[in-house]
């Protein structure tokens, strides 16, 4: 079984933010909600690298371990998923995730917290594969139709890779070979506590 | 003169052609230079600031923060430190209340009712008090519940029935929180002229309140006991209060670390609320005869205030005279 992971070449990012916009559309994800985002450390200085970054679908995940009504579930493709039914909008897995992945849609007074919303891998969630309620909750569901996370396929330099852990491994570890360079796997260490070594 | 001028413009150009490749070729072969040796680096900047920061294009200037391995601390006290803490904490003060029911008993009143009785707290007092008690309980139940709901509660009734619950839980949670806080600030108003430390509590302390074997220690209108809860409320009810906003409004008043950190300091002061809260009931209710009137109706036995607040039932004698607290002449005097 694959285990789903996601690799951002941080060598190759160039900040496009189609990997943002590919997410937002293929979604319908409401205003004020980012999924993925592209940050860039130390911009307009030299050395400054763009890393694109949404949940990374950790191992052992922190948000299903701290969550109080135990909505996070994960596939057997590795993939962590949750169900908005279950979900009451505490915040908990925000404190907990170590790459601010979860989003709550602003509801209610005082701009209190709705159902939390995150990046699904493009695996949808509880509902049954590609059904109106699913898309609608979660976004499509691209893997169950057979194909891999949009931001990885739309990006324009390669840069983000999705898909089984070992095969996204190994192409970064032959691009390192052959340019000479990279500067790791950025969130590999933290969400699934290996390193690629380069 | 055409051709030469042509001629002399292709040797000129395949000149300038070689010249290019030649140096690009050049500099390709020149290239051993490592781009991510003066990149910024992962490990480094985790181990400087233990987080990861940029800028975002986006609206929200929040999701700047790439990485912050500290939730992991945060889930280990979550999990573990915060249930221990709580789980002895409450599960301690109901065994101490238990043994000490089981060895002491009811504290009764050692001379019997008068029959006459004095006002102790007034309707205003009474209200502000139920109003936040009430409120305690339901926050400090649906505080429970997200901490200790999932393991306890939630396999007996399942995970739809357990969200519902805990939804309505996080509701009450939230908008009860603003007649706690009301409540709070007038107890502290209300309260703060009796519940300033003094020498009597000190020797009302060396004698133990009390609670052991049958002195009476005297006091005025708050004990040292009823100092300590009242200050436990302001001051933990002060500290539950500013964190629980922080965490209801969040990125109001900080970033993320700052919400882990309230949220440690909200649950362990809250659990420990709870630990003296439970001691306090324990006191007002089946801990001590005649002590719940004094928040029910509003009147306390005379003889109690004798017994457990001698100067301070001396001192209404002394502002309203005898025949105002006892309709029969006072003889006892």
């Amino acid at each position: 079984m694959a285990r789903m992971k996601f690799l951002c070449d941080a060598d190759r990012c160039i900040e496009c933010n189609a990997c943002v916009t590919a997410c937002k559309n293929e979604h319908e994800v409401p205003w004020g909600i980012n999924r993925r985002r592209v940050v860039t450390i130390n911009d307009g200085k030299p050395g400054e690298r763009s890393i694109s970054m949404a949940c990374m679908h950790c191992t052992d995940a922190p948000c299903a371990a701290v969550c109080p009504v135990n909505c996070f579930y994960t596939t057997a493709d590795g993939v962590v998923l949750h169900s908005k039914d279950l979900c009451i909008g505490c915040g908990y897995c925000f404190y907990a995730c170590p790459f601010g992945a979860p989003q709550y849609p602003k509801v209610g007074n005082f701009g209190s917290r709705g159902k939390m919303d995150k990046c699904t891998f493009c695996a949808g969630g509880p509902e049954a594969d590609g059904s109106k309620e699913e898309y609608e909750k979660y976004g499509a569901n691209r893997l169950a139709e057979g194909k891999l996370p949009l931001c990885a396929e739309m990006c324009s330099t390669k840069s983000l890779l999705a898909g089984d852990g070992e095969i996204i491994a190994q192409i970064y570890k032959e691009r390192v070979t052959k340019r000479g360079y990279g500067s790791g796997a950025w969130g590999w260490k933290t969400a699934y506590r290996e390193a690629i070594e380069s | 003169m055409a051709s030469f001028g042509k001629y002399a413009r292709l040797v000129f150009g395949a000149v300038a052609f070689f010249l290019i490749v030649a140096t690009s070729m050049h500099s390709s072969s020149a290239q051993q230079v490592n781009p991510t040796a003066s990149s910024v680096k992962e490990q480094q900047l985790l181990q400087e600031l233990n987080r990861v920061q940029g800028r975002v294009s986006i609206p929200d200037q929040r999701s700047g923060v790439l990485e912050q391995p500290a939730g992991r601390d945060w889930r280990e006290f979550r999990n573990v430190t915060l249930r221990w803490v709580g789980g002895i904490a409450i599960l301690g003060m109901i065994a101490v209340m238990v043994i000490f029911y089981l060895t002491r008993g009811m504290v009764r009143l050692e001379s019997g009712r008068s029959g006459r009785s004095i006002v102790r707290f007034n309707a205003l007092e009474r209200f502000v008090h139920w109003m936040t008690a009430t409120c305690f309980i339901i926050l400090a139940v649906s505080g429970l519940n997200i901490t200790f709901g999932r393991p306890l509660l939630l396999p007996l009734i399942g995970f739809e029935v357990f969200s519902e619950w805990s939804q309505w839980a996080k509701y009450a949670h939230n908008y009860l929180s603003f007649p706690f806080t009301i409540g709070v600030v007038l107890i502290f108003l209300m309260w703060v002229g009796g519940n300033i430390p003094n020498r009597v509590d000190i020797d009302w302390l060396k004698r133990g309140g009390g609670m052991v074997g049958h002195d009476h220690p005297p006091a005025y209108r708050f004990n040292a006991g009823q100092k300590a809860i009242y200050w436990i409320v302001v001051i933990g009810g002060t500290a539950v209060a500013v964190t629980g906003y922080q965490l209801m409004f969040p990125f109001y008043l900080s970033g993320i670390e700052g919400m882990q950190l309230a949220q440690v300091v909200h649950s362990i002061v809250a659990v420990l609320f709870v630990a003296a809260m439970l001691a306090h009931i324990y006191i007002g209710t089946i801990g001590m005869e005649g002590a719940f009137e004094a928040m029910g109706t509003g009147t306390v036995d005379l003889n109690w205030a004798k017994e457990h607040h001698s100067l301070w039932l001396e001192e209404q004698k002394a502002r309203t005279g005898p025949n105002d607290a006892q309709p029969q002449p006072a003889a006892a005097e």
